[in-house]
């Protein structure tokens, strides 16, 4: 078997700017292969998008990072300022929620997306040009001359959103992490989106990790699911296997709660409780607390994630 | 464990006045524009078109939903239910009484409360929560003890334990918690109509489940009535007795529920119902059902304002602005091809009376 695209072990992030100390990532594997599609679903809070900055080195200075993380043969935590330059929309590339808060108000689009194919592929301004017209088109944005002339505000949220890609894209990345990009999006505009960013994932044979919370996005577009809980994965594998069959009591406990399975019925079936304060962690399982089926040993010992079987594992010590 | 601290206790001046087979809510050609800024002076004036001319009912003891895109004037329409500013043109009856006219807009005021998303911005951060809930009851000449008391007890309803809670300021508290809290405050004046704009949307998944099962109760116990806002077509299908879709300023469908989700007429509907991500990674969506944005609410399509991203759309549509019709007593579309004799070619002929 070959390396994988991604490869993070024993990723630990702490905050030390507050009172407390904050772990907001605490002991995460994940690896993705070669064209491969990973969902992290998890709840606000759990540690996705640190997750995801980790892996561009985008945290604030003073935080705390524990662990490994390779991507594409690269150690992520020794590149130097100036590899960190290239490494960042070169081999990884970032879509976020909010595309307004990622983009330039004061640049044209097509200003923003020509300087960055510049700086990393060294071709002349038009050149630039003609490729950002390219990938306007490839994303499908109507009048893609007209739209490249546009400020970000003159734009809705989904043609925005398919400018990022435009610009994520750009530089042929082999990784693209989406953090929640279709969340601020119309139901409308987010399946096309979704189908957008499986089109050019097959395309471009891209790693991509697509971080939400929404389980029915992660049906629509990933390969496998990883779950994280206050900072942790607790349950990963294929996209099919956990949604009909999970195993881990937080994954079963958000999956019985959709709505959808209530018709006819005039009451969900909830997970009690909320998740716990990442500054003062139960020193057990993080899930005990709402737990329906913990035993004393979940109050005292962290649960490794544990392979079940070739393709899953889950971080529970009914399954350890 | 929970009690049931709060009997039901409308009591109210104009309760019933209308008797129950009355709509609580009966809107009537509700428009609101919205003057877009630097336009008008030497320029051209232009509007927003929020809310077009709609109609509506709440039934009594009904939840309605509404959905459609962003900026389709969900939002709109219930400040304007809110009055919270005033219609262009249109009237709401409630219980069969216009207001402002026949049922003066205070006694109003109190019957209708809402609930937003954002569960912070809607606290006052420098008030506790007791303070917070009494704060409306006390304006309305409640004595401070009473309506303290009435505070716990509605804390103690929503799920928040007054002893551990009542004293918290906002930022003491989590998402679901001070969403609880918005929910409490709402209720603290007795009100018939309750909405809930976005409400649950912030939540995490796990804590959304328990506030819709704590709506479900208040409903039941309190005999309330909702107007229920959501872009999750799913948690509207669990919530919501009937369900109006709106598109650009206007109601495109309105009906029961089962009909808008099963015998679905508007061609719009359809796609926002086909637009959900499916559960099942077998069944994957392979196109989108819609192409494009919502067109900018400054300038909509003339005619049928769908026209521009319907695949059914003739010449007709173009010129023809489809009538809300009636076409079974669960529900009405605004799609000429529910119209009769409207001129679309898949067109019902006109029947005979
Ligand atoms: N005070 C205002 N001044 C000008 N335009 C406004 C104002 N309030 C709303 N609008 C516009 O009216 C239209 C309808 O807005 P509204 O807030 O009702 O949408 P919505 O359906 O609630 O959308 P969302 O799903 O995003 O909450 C939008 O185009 C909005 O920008
Ligand atoms: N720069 C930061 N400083 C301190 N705490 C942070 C910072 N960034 C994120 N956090 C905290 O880390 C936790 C996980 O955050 P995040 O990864 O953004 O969650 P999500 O899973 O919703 O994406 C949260 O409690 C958040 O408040
Ligand atoms: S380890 Fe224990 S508390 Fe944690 S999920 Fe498993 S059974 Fe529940
Ligand atoms: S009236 Fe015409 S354009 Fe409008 S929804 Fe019906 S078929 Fe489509
Ligand atoms: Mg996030
Ligand atoms: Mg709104």
């Amino acid at each position: 078997m070959t390396d994988p695209m991604i490869d993070i072990r024993n990723l630990s992030v702490t905050f030390n700017r507050g009172r407390k100390p904050v772990k907001a990532v605490n002991g995460v594997s994940l690896s993705v292969n070669s064209g491969e599609v990973v969902a992290l679903l998890g709840e606000s809070g759990s540690g996705k998008s640190v997750t995801m900055r980790s892996l561009l080195r985008l945290h604030p200075k003073g935080t705390t990072i524990e662990g490994s993380m390779r991507v594409a043969g690269k150690d992520v935590t020794e590149l130097s300022a100036r590899e960190l330059a290239d490494y960042r929309g070169a081999t990884v590339s970032m879509v976020f929620q909010e595309p307004r808060l990622a983009l330039d108000p004061v640049y044209t689009l097509g200003q923003q997306i020509e300087e960055a194919i510049i700086r990393h592929k060294g071709v002349s301004r038009r050149e630039a040009a003609s490729r950002a017209l390219g990938l306007f088109e490839k994303v499908r944005i109507p009048s893609p001359e007209r739209r490249l002339m546009n400020y970000p505000h003159e734009m809705s949220g989904g043609m925005l959103q398919r400018s990022m890609i435009a610009m994520a894209i750009a530089c042929n990345p082999k990784v693209l992490l989406a953090d929640e990009p279709t969340t601020a999006l119309d139901a409308t505009v987010q399946i096309q989106i979704l189908l957008l960013i499986r089109e050019l994932q097959k395309e471009y044979g891209l790693s991509v990790i697509f971080v939400t919370h929404d389980i029915g996005v992660a049906a629509e577009v990933a390969d496998r699911i990883a779950v994280m809980y206050a900072g942790r994965i607790v349950e990963e594998g294929k996209v099919a296997d956990v949604i009909q069959n999970p195993k881990h009591p937080y994954t079963k406990g958000l999956l019985g709660a959709r709505v959808e399975l209530a018709h006819g019925r005039d009451r969900l079936i909830t997970i009690p409780g909320a998740p716990p304060d990442l500054a003062a962690l139960p020193p057990g399982c993080a899930f005990a607390p709402r737990c329906g089926e913990a035993v004393a040993q979940c109050l005292t010992d962290v649960p490794r994630l544990t392979a079940t079987d070739g393709t899953a594992s889950v971080a529970c010590v009914k399954y350890a | 464990m929970i009690n049931l601290v709060g009997e039901p206790t409308h009591h109210l001046p104009v309760g019933e006045r209308g008797g129950p087979a009355q709509p609580l809510i009966s809107v009537k050609g509700l428009l609101k524009h919205f003057p877009v800024k630097g336009s008008g002076f030497l320029k051209p004036k232009k509007v927003v078109h929020a809310v077009d001319g709609v109609d509506f009912d709440i039934l009594k003891g009904e939840t309605l939903g509404v959905v459609g895109e962003s900026g389709c004037g969900k939002s709109t329409t219930a400040r304007l239910l809110m009055q919270l500013i005033a219609p262009d043109r249109g009237e709401i009856l409630f219980d069969g009484e216009t207001v402002g006219e026949t049922l003066p807009l205070s006694e109003y005021r109190r019957q209708v409360q809402m609930v937003f998303q954002d569960s912070y911005a809607s606290l006052n951060p420098r008030l506790t929560i007791e303070e917070s809930i009494a704060f409306a009851p006390r304006v309305h000449g409640v004595p401070a003890p009473k309506a303290i008391a009435r505070a716990h007890d509605l804390l103690h309803r929503v799920g928040l334990e007054p002893v551990r809670f009542a004293g918290r300021y906002p930022h003491e508290l989590s998402g679901g918690q001070r969403q609880r809290v918005n929910i409490a405050r709402a209720l603290a004046l007795e009100p018939r109509l309750v909405i809930l704009d976005e409400a649950v949307s912030a939540l995490d998944k796990s804590v959304e489940a328990q506030v819709l099962n704590l709506l479900l109760d208040l409903k039941r116990d309190f005999g309330l009535t909702y107007l229920f806002i959501s872009h999750d077509l799913n948690v509207v299908r669990f919530m919501c007795e009937r369900v109006m879709v709106m598109y650009l300023g206007k109601v495109a469908e309105i009906g029961e529920r089962d009909a808008i989700f099963e015998e679905t007429r508007h061609p719009y509907s359809s796609a926002l119902l086909a637009s959900m991500p499916k559960m099942d990674p077998g069944e994957r969506t392979l196109e989108p059902p819609l192409s494009g944005d919502p067109p900018n609410p400054i300038d909509p399509p003339a005619g049928c304002r769908f026209h521009t991203r319907c695949s059914f759309a003739e010449d007709v549509c173009r010129q023809t602005l489809p009538p809300l019709t009636r076409i079974s007593g669960a529900q009405s579309a605004a799609c000429l091809m529910a119209t009769p004799n409207s001129g679309h070619s898949r067109a019902p002929a006109q029947l005979e009376a």
